[in-house]
C-alpha cells in the first residue's frame, strides 16, 4: 500500500535517512523500531508531507507522493498521530475529534456560511461519527470538556480518536505509547489491535519493545538513517545486527 | 427524559438559533422603546463597528493570524462608496458591490504575499498597509478631498423610501450587522472553521488533518476585509461625510482592541467587544482626551491576565471549574 523506494533526506550535510527502501502492506500492522536519532520520525515526515525527501520515491497506491503539499497528502487518506501529542487545547474533545472530519466537512466558504440543509444534515453525521469514535475511546463522558484539562493517557487517545475517525485508509502512529503507564499502553495496545482486526493499514513507531513484538506483523529496523532489517518479529528479535544496533557489538565489549 | 429535560434539551440543542432570534427581537423592537436619535445613533456606530470585529475577529480569532490593517478596508470601502457614488454616479447598492469586490481583489492581492509572514511580521505588514492606506486618503487631494473630507454621499434607498433618519439607519445597519452575525455563527459551526481553530492550534497538525492553510488564511482575510469593506460603505452612506481620520493606525488598533475584548474566537464576544469599546467614551468625559491611553491601558491589563481576550478568557475559566467539579463529583 504504501512504497519506499530508496528515500534519502539530508539536513544540510547531515544524512538523516539513506537510501530506506521498505513497504507497508494493507490490512497490516507495521512496526518502524530503531534507536533514537535513526531518522524515524523524520520518516514519517517524509510520507506525509511535513518534509520534502531529497531524493527516493514515495508511492501510495501506486500514487507518487514526493511534492505533494501535506494536506493533499492527507486527503488521499493517510492520517497521523504526532510523537509530542498537536491536539487543540482550547476545543473540546468533540471538536477535537471532529478536526479530524475536516476533509469530509466541505471545503466551500460560502456553503459553509449559508449553512443550508443538506449541510445541517452532514454536521450531524459527522457529529454522531464523532461521538461514537469517542465511545469507542471511552472518551464519551468528556466530550463536552475542554481538552486542555484532560490527563496525559486521555490526551493520547484524544489523538488517536482524532486520527482514526475518518476511516484513514493508513494511520502513521509515531509512538502512541510513550509517557503512558503500562496499563494504559495495554489498552491502546488493545485498540490497536482492534483496529488491525478491522482492517486498518498502519505504521507504527514505538520504543516498547513488548508492545511491537506483541501486534507487529512485520517490523522495519531503522539504524543511524539505514533500513537495516526488516522481517517478522522473530526474525528481528534473532537478527544480529538488530541486536547490534541495540547494543553495540558484542565482540567489543566482551 | 420527563417534559421538564425535553425543554431544557432543544434549548440546548438551538441555543445559538435560539439567542440570534431573541437578538434580532430585542433589535426589532428597540426603537419603540428608545427613540432618542443621539443614543439611536451611537447604537447604530456598534452595529457598523460590529460587522468589522466580526470578521476580525474571524482572521484573528479563529485563524490566530494578526491584522493591524483593518482600517484601510473599512476606508476603502467608505472612500470607494463616496467616490463611486458621487464621483462616477453610481447608485448606491451596485456601488457598495463593487466596491466589496475591488476591496475583495485588493486583499487578495496583498494577502498572497503577506499571508506567507505570520506573528510580528505579519502585524508589521498590516500595520505598514494602514499606513499607505491612510496616507493615500490624506495626501490624493483631486479623489479623496484630502484632509478636509468626502461629503456629500447619498443615503442608501429603496426607490423613495430613504435611510436618512437614526429609527431607519437602525433597521438597515442591525440588519446587515444580524446578517453578519449569522453568516460568521454558520462558518465557524462548519468543517471550515474547525479547520480554521485548527490552524490557529497547530500549522502542521492543521495540514495533517487535510487543511489547505495557506489558502485558509487567505479566504478568511479577504472575507474579513469585505466585512469591513461594506461596514465603510455603510459608514459613508450613513454619515454622508468621511474623513480620513476615521481610518488610521488608532481606527485599526481599536478594531484589535475590540477583538480581544470579545475574545479570541467567540463570536458572541465580538458584538460585545464593539459594544464597549464604542460606548466607552460616552460614559466618561475624560476619553475623550486620553482615549489611546485609556484603551492601550485596557489592552495591556487583558492581554497579561487572560490572553484568550475578556469574554472567552472568562467562559473559558468557568467551563475549566465545571469539568473539573465534574471529575472531582465522579471520583468520589
Amino acid at each position: 500500500m504504501l512504497q519506499l523506494e530508496q528515500v534519502s533526506k539530508n539536513f544540510g550535510g547531515l544524512p538523516a535517512l539513506s537510501d530506506v527502501s521498505f513497504t507497508v502492506p494493507k490490512g497490516k500492522l507495521t512496526a518502524l523500531i530503531g534507536p533514537n536519532g535513526a531518522g524515524k520520525s523524520t520518516l514519517v515526515n517524509c510520507v506525509t508531507g511535513v518534509l520534502e525527501p531529497s531524493s527516493g520515491k514515495i508511492y501510495f497506491q501506486q500514487q507518487q507522493l514526493n511534492n505533494l503539499p501535506a494536506h493533499k497528502i492527507s486527503r488521499l487518506g493517510i492520517s497521523r498521530t504526532f510523537q509530542n501529542l498537536k491536539i487543540f487545547p482550547r476545543l473540546t474533545v468533540l471538536d477535537n475529534i471532529l478536526t479530524g472530519l475536516t476533509r469530509e466537512g466541505g471545503d466551500s466558504m460560502l456553503l459553509a456560511m449559508l449553512r443550508l440543509p443538506d449541510l445541517r444534515h452532514r454536521e450531524r453525521q459527522l457529529k454522531l461519527r464523532a461521538l461514537e469514535s469517542l465511545d469507542r475511546f471511552g472518551l464519551a463522558d468528556k466530550a463536552n470538556w475542554p481538552v486542555g484539562i484532560l490527563a496525559y493517557g486521555d490526551k493520547k487517545r484524544v489523538e488517536l480518536a482524532r486520527a482514526t475517525v475518518g476511516q484513514p485508509q493508513l494511520i502513521l502512529l509515531d509512538e502512541p505509547v510513550a509517557g503512558l503507564n503500562s496499563e494504559e499502553t495495554a489498552a491502546v495496545g488493545q485498540q490497536l489491535r482492534l483496529m488491525r482486526s478491522s482492517g486498518h493499514t498502519m505504521l507504527l513507531i514505538e520504543h516498547d519493545m513488548d508492545l511491537v513484538m506483541d501486534i507487529a506483523d512485520q517490523v522495519v529496523v531503522l539504524d543511524s538513517g539505514r533500513c537495516i532489517a526488516t522481517g517478522t518479529p522473530d526474525e528481528i528479535r534473532r537478527n544480529p545486527l538488530v541486536l547490534e544496533a541495540y547494543l553495540g557489538r558484542m565482540d567489543a565489549t566482551a | 427524559m420527563t417534559h421538564k429535560q425535553k425543554i431544557l434539551y432543544f434549548i440546548y440543542l438551538h441555543r445559538t438559533g435560539l439567542t440570534v432570534t431573541g437578538l434580532s427581537i430585542t433589535l426589532l423592537l428597540y426603537p419603540l422603546y428608545e427613540n432618542n436619535p443621539y443614543t439611536l445613533g451611537l447604537t447604530n456606530l456598534i452595529a457598523i463597528n460590529a460587522i468589522v470585529v466580526l470578521g476580525l475577529n474571524l482572521f484573528i480569532g479563529y485563524a490566530g493570524q494578526i491584522s493591524l490593517g483593518h482600517a484601510a478596508f473599512f476606508g476603502l470601502g467608505a472612500y470607494g462608496s463616496a467616490i463611486a457614488t458621487v464621483t462616477f454616479e453610481i447608485s448606491p447598492w451596485p456601488a457598495m458591490f463593487l466596491v466589496a469586490v475591488i476591496v475583495a481583489l485588493v486583499a487578495l492581492l496583498v494577502g498572497i504575499p503577506i499571508l506567507r509572514l505570520s506573528g510580528h511580521y505579519l502585524a508589521m505588514a498590516t500595520l505598514g498597509l494602514s499606513f499607505v492606506v491612510h496616507a493615500i486618503l490624506l495626501q490624493w487631494d483631486e479623489v479623496t478631498g484630502g484632509p478636509s473630507g468626502f461629503s456629500g454621499i447619498p443615503y442608501l434607498s429603496f426607490g423613495s423610501f430613504q435611510f436618512d433618519d437614526e429609527i431607519r439607519l437602525h433597521y438597515l445597519l442591525w440588519g446587515f450587522a444580524l446578517i453578519s452575525l449569522l453568516l460568521c455563527l454558520n462558518l465557524v459551526r462548519s468543517g471550515v472553521g474547525r479547520g480554521l481553530s485548527a490552524l490557529s492550534g497547530d500549522e502542521v497538525a492543521a495540514e495533517a488533518l487535510g487543511v489547505n492553510t495557506r489558502n485558509a488564511k487567505i479566504k478568511i482575510f479577504v472575507l474579513s476585509a469585505v466585512l469591513a469593506s461594506v461596514a465603510g460603505s455603510l459608514f459613508a452612506h450613513c454619515y454622508s461625510f468621511v474623513s480620513p481620520d476615521s481610518f488610521d493606525i488608532f481606527a485599526s488598533t481599536d478594531m484589535v482592541i475590540m477583538v480581544v475584548i470579545g475574545g479570541m474566537g467567540s463570536i458572541w464576544g465580538s458584538l460585545f467587544g464593539a459594544a464597549l469599546i464604542t460606548l466607552l467614551p460616552e460614559w466618561m468625559d475624560l476619553f475623550e482626551t486620553y482615549k489611546d491611553f485609556v484603551h492601550g491601558g485596557i489592552l495591556v491589563v487583558i492581554l497579561l491576565f487572560l490572553p484568550q481576550g475578556l469574554v472567552t478568557g472568562l467562559v473559558d475559566m468557568v467551563k475549566i471549574k465545571l469539568a473539573l467539579r465534574r471529575q472531582k463529583d465522579a471520583a468520589t
